[in-house]
């Protein structure tokens, strides 16, 4: 009984809680990452440095009034918030933050099948929300979120098999534990498959150069257009939350996971001091940096480029490294 | 195929309403889209939401007021247009402006050339996405600002010249001020460049679209960077002369292909020349008065004139009638380049996509004040 409920339970208690306060945390870092690339300050005024404008938001948010659209289908309409939010959750369920058991809810042998199933739902979400809002800018949102996920989610679930291929196991444990055996990172084994991930990735939170759905400056925000309050934040949540996925899944598929740097070499054994829940936390806190970089200094493709990119020039790439992948595998 | 199966989708257009209220309109300009998909398939341009009848108040107001109305139109830019209207009531009644304050006038329009475009290619990388460059722009405008808060104490409506000269001499120490500025303009221009000009997004969204040849930019009456882009040598600064640029060496960049992109890089290319022409009359900046004889009553004798300068977005004209017995112009008539090129936003778009609609609207720059005045 406790084995089997009290204790995921907990575990799941305290990491659902986790990714949410550091997901308001990193309204704030994004706010602050994209102040100092502007020459800004960022917030200053909400306690020290602004640290509290990350608890100040929510706040406001909840706060206000939550307005529904009128003949706007009001069941998707609400549906479509919690659509996007619970998937970007459930994937952490097999995200390993350390080798121990305590660091993982559950390690199923399916792993990273299950992470691209569950996060290509949440774009349902958003495909809903542009409809339900019964409006014309967040239609068009729907419409472009719904190009984009074919463009860019073939692309990415082929490049990760080549990394199924490389570690032979789908298990995102078994896959930080193959390369603790390699005692090699798989982003040195697979840096066209890392490229293309972290790409994919970009385009699967909805970030720029990738953000043709919420282009504020072409669709006035696109597909959360008639949100406000609440269900607005969810969609924001969302969107973090999501980058703490993808953060996450490319820290575990080619970054090593919870592994020190350079697993095979006995010289370092003196940094095992560092628990390796610290090592992960660090790797993807890079991640979310580069995220917050990269829209502070790119434009926005059009939606009909990143198409042309996902088709023209992911999917082919993606597949001549799954045959050379394939190939070496054989050979050696 | 004897007959077309009836369509299985709804495949009508779309229509969508951009604007007044939209973040990319720059303003209060409306745009009515007919699309197919994302496709514009034709574009409706409406105007007037902040028409204040300028033209029609000036007419009566005496001609020293008309000069803060004048403020109104291209606010971004106040201090080229008070340049355009001093000088056309100067040559109706063929007053002469001492070469100080020629010189003064000069510096003031081209730095106000600046703040301009830091304005516009702010807004326009914003449109395409590319937010830090706005920030950055933002920053070196600021510094413009300061400038003219020096010099007049206002920093966006400035009412800086007078029939004849100008208010005020520069304060003590303007001068250093401003060329540390040239200084600082010179090296933030390559920063806007390491961003934008050879960054692959920038170039895909910007290269070949909006692409509108030089017979067809003359023939909508474009002026300004949108006319250049095509490779028309118009500047009003070369052709016609006015204020000191005839004593100044500076190049007019001119475009090949006519796209976004090439009017991106003339505007930057014009940021180097202003701060070329404001060095140069810094360091030649003559000694004397700056108001020209000017009667106490200003009451141009009858008749009527045409006058144009190079304002930032173009060529900026009034047509004043004076009827020689009232304080009052008879006729007042702006010819503002924001509304001429705002002409060119209809075919522009046009095949385009959604995406491009914003970066065409910011690539021929217009300033609503100013269109709809």
């Amino acid at each position: 009984m406790i084995e089997t409920v009290v204790i995921p339970l907990l575990k799941i208690a305290v990491l659902l809680n986790a990714i949410l306060v550091s997901v308001t945390f990193m309204t704030l870092l994004e706010r602050k990452v994209i102040a100092w690339a502007q020459s800004r300050l960022g917030p200053m005024r909400v306690g020290p440095y602004g640290v509290l404008q990350a608890i100040a938001d929510p706040i406001k948010l909840i706060l206000k009034e939550d307005i529904t659209p009128a003949r706007c289908d009001r069941m998707m309409f609400t549906l479509a918030p919690i659509l996007s939010l619970v998937p970007a959750l459930v994937v952490f369920s097999v995200v390993p933050f350390g080798g121990d058991a305590l660091f993982y809810i559950t390690d199923i042998n399916v792993g990273l099948l299950f992470v691209i199933s569950v996060t290509s739902i949440g774009v349902y979400g958003i495909i809903l929300a542009g409809w339900a809002s019964n409006s014309k800018y967040p239609l068009l949102a729907g419409l472009r979120a719904s190009a984009q996920l074919i463009s860019y989610e073939i692309a990415v679930t082929m490049t990760l098999v080549s990394v199924i291929l490389t570690a032979g196991t789908l298990s995102m444990v078994g896959i930080v534990e193959s390369q603790q055996e390699a005692g090699l990172w798989y982003g040195f084994v697979q840096p066209v498959a890392f490229v293309l991930v972290l790409i994919g990735g970009l385009a699967e939170t909805n970030r720029a150069p990738f953000d043709m759905p919420e282009a504020e400056q072409e669709l006035t925000g696109g597909f959360h257009t008639e949100y406000s309050g609440m269900r607005f934040a969810l969609f924001f949540l969302a969107e973090y939350a999501n980058m703490i996925v993808i953060s996450a899944v490319v820290t575990v598929l080619f970054w090593g996971g919870w592994l020190r740097p350079f697993p095979s070499v006995d010289a370092l054994v003196f940094l095992d001091f560092i628990p390796g829940w610290t090592w992960f936390f660090a790797k993807m806190f890079v991640f979310l940096y580069l995220f917050i970089w990269i829209r502070a200094t790119l434009p926005r493709y059009r939606y009909d480029q990143l198409m042309r990119i996902g088709w023209k020039v992911l999917i082919p790439i993606a597949i001549v490294n799954i045959v050379v992948t394939g190939i070496v595998k054989v050979v050696l | 195929m004897a007959s077309e199966a009836a369509p299985i989708f709804d495949t009508d257009e779309l229509v969508l309403n951009m604007g007044p209220q939209h973040p990319s309109t720059h303003g209060v300009l409306r745009v009515v889209l007919r699309l197919d998909g994302e496709r514009v398939v034709d574009a409706d341009v409406v105007i007037g939401y902040i028409h204040r009848g300028i033209e029609k108040l000036s007419e009566n107001r005496d001609w020293t007021q008309i000069i803060l109305l004048t403020d109104r139109m291209d606010y971004v830019a106040a201090a080229t247009n008070n340049l355009g209207y001093c000088e056309t009531v100067e040559k109706l009644m063929e007053v002469e402006v001492p070469r100080r304050a020629r010189y003064l006038r000069t510096i003031l329009a081209e730095l106000q050339r600046i703040a301009s475009h830091c304005l516009w290619l702010g807004t326009h990388a914003m449109d395409i996405g590319a937010m830090t460059v706005f920030l950055y722009a933002f920053r070196e405008r600021e510094l413009i600002l300061d400038l003219f808060e020096d010099y007049c104490g206002a920093r966006l409506t400035y009412n800086s010249m007078r029939i004849g000269g100008l208010p005020l001499d520069i304060p003590a120490g303007w001068d250093t001020k401003a060329r540390a500025f040239c200084d600082v303009m010179e090296v933030k221009i390559s920063e806007y460049e390491e961003l934008l000009t050879n960054n692959r997004i920038w170039l895909q969204r910007t290269r070949e679209i909006g692409v509108i040849s030089a017979a067809d930019a003359i023939g909508l009456g474009l002026c300004g960077p949108p006319l250049r882009g095509s490779g028309v040598f118009r500047d009003v600064r070369k052709d016609e002369p006015y204020a000191a640029y005839d004593e100044f060496e500076f190049d007019v960049p001119l475009g090949t292909k006519g796209d976004t992109y090439d009017r991106y890089l003339i505007r930057l290319e014009e940021f180097r020349q202003s701060i070329r022409i404001i060095r140069q009359a810094l360091d030649g900046l003559p000694e004397g008065p700056i108001m020209g004889k000017v009667p106490r009553l200003i009451k141009p004798k009858a008749g009527e004139t045409y006058h144009a300068i190079e304002s930032p977005k173009g060529e900026l004209g009034y047509f004043i009638v004076s009827d020689g017995r009232s304080t009052n112009p008879y006729r007042f008539r702006v010819r503002p380049p924001s509304f001429c090129n705002l002409q060119g936003l209809r075919p522009l778009v046009i095949g385009h996509l959604v995406a491009d609609v914003v970066a065409l609207i910011g690539t021929i720059d217009v300033v609503i004040g100013e269109v709809d005045r």
